[in-house]
């Protein structure tokens, strides 16, 4: 199906599949769409609860904080979907977010 | 028995980008930029706050608090409650007057929770911003957004919460309000060095040094209700609200900065002196606890940290 304008976003772990503005943050546009296939916290890039790896797909992303997105991981797809901008259809998995409950935060 | 803290004097908040947090900040919320220094900090302050400064803004990889001070009355104060917080095994380090500017030396530690706390006595005090000391106007007529007129508390979320009352029981704070659960459990502290139903509260949680909110204070109901106008014509992330809060009574809205860390604005709120009881919350009511009129915990309470 070819929509003009719009991406498809496609959920695998949760089989959801949702259509978004080109141009819209991935988190804010799927609750405009009134889609639950990725948790929503802060929308600012700080608590980690949107977390997602982007398995197929082209993206730009704002800085996001290191506690859940490392350099790393960064590289491997992981992003915080409050962050991210699609560029293209996109594949993604959700519900990456996890406690950290090894180290104490340093200031 | 109170020890000479007074109040809470500032919070180091770090932030993703600097200028979209001094916009949110100041143009939203409605605090003063007082200051920048040459490590990129921006030093704010609500607009009846009569030291500098009480909220520094740092940029960094990670949103968060560095750490929360609190203003005790005079340097030999520092001095003495220092010794008490070695005592308890606490490690304290003396910060030298002038790395937060104009503000003096500071007695730095690591509480059981993993949040760092500092106090102080010394602060250039540049006094209530836009009204004068003396036959003073109601307000200043050129505020932004809110119009906050002070930082008033921060709630934090961290593990060890018996230490943690420990801790602050030996700076002087009282326990204002608890949240216990059915085995009689502390799983939420209120403390007060003050009159007001909090100055930091405490949220058990499994991991440490974890920023919940820091909070700012609003003078009515119509203030709150004015904020959240903002808050949609902004289209500034919201967290809940406007409601009332169980613990405290306080009337209150929730929202994000751009960085994620949560702020609140609120009015009201019980108070407290030294010789009250704690007002104490069943867990198994934390639901009305924390959303008086809801009764019950939207996910993001619990789980939605910095």
């Amino acid at each position: 199906m070819a929509i003009e304008n719009v991406y498809q976003i496609s959920v695998i772990n949760r089989q959801q599949v949702f259509w978004l503005p080109q141009g819209e943050p991935l988190l804010m546009g799927m609750e405009k769409a009134c889609q639950h296939a990725i948790n929503v916290g802060c929308r600012g890039g700080g608590c980690g609860l949107c977390k997602i790896k982007v398995l197929q797909g082209d993206y730009q992303t704002k800085r996001m904080s290191r506690a859940h997105i490392s350099e790393e991981e960064q590289a491997l797809g992981f992003a915080l979907a409050c962050r991210l901008t699609p560029l293209s259809d996109l594949v993604i998995e959700s519900d990456h977010f996890k406690l950290h409950t090894q180290q104490p935060k340093i200031s | 028995m109170r020890k000479g803290v007074m109040r809470p004097g500032h919070v180091q908040i770090r932030v993703l980008d600097i200028e979209e947090a001094v916009k949110h900040y100041v143009d939203l919320i409605g605090l003063i930029e007082t200051d920048r220094d040459e490590q990129g900090r921006v030093y704010l302050k609500g607009w009846t706050e009569v030291d500098k400064y009480s909220v520094v803004l740092r940029e960094a990889d990670e949103p968060g608090m560095d750490f929360m001070g609190f203003k005790c009355v005079d340097e030999a104060t520092i001095d003495s409650l220092a010794e008490d917080v070695r005592k308890l095994g606490i490690e304290v380090k003396e910060i030298p007057a002038g790395d937060l500017k104009d503000c003096g030396r500071r007695m730095q530690f690591v509480a059981p929770t993993g949040h760092t706390f500092e106090l102080y006595a010394t602060k250039e005090q540049t006094g209530k911003w836009g009204v004068s000391n003396v036959n003073p106007e109601a307000w200043p007529r050129d505020l932004k957004g809110m119009k906050a007129t002070r930082f008033d508390h921060c709630l934090l979320y961290g593990d060890d919460l018996e230490g943690n009352l420990e801790l602050f029981e030996t700076l002087g704070f009282g326990l204002a309000e608890q949240v216990l659960d059915p085995d009689n459990n502390r799983v939420a502290l209120f403390l007060t060095a003050s009159m007001k139903a909090h100055d930091v509260a405490f949220i058990k949680h499994a991991e440490k040094g974890k920023f919940h909110h820091a909070s700012f204070y609003l003078d009515t109901w119509e203030n709150v209700l004015r904020a959240a106008d903002l808050i949609s014509m902004t289209n500034t992330s919201l967290d809940i609200g406007p409601t009332r809060h169980g613990l405290t009574h306080g009337q209150t809205i929730y929202f994000f900065d751009p960085s994620g860390n949560r702020n609140e604005v609120f009015c009201g709120g019980d108070y407290y002196y030294p010789d009250h009881e704690p007002t104490t919350w069943k867990a198994e009511d934390l639901g009305k606890a924390i959303f008086y009129h809801d009764r019950q915990l939207n996910e993001r309470f619990l789980s939605v940290l910095t």
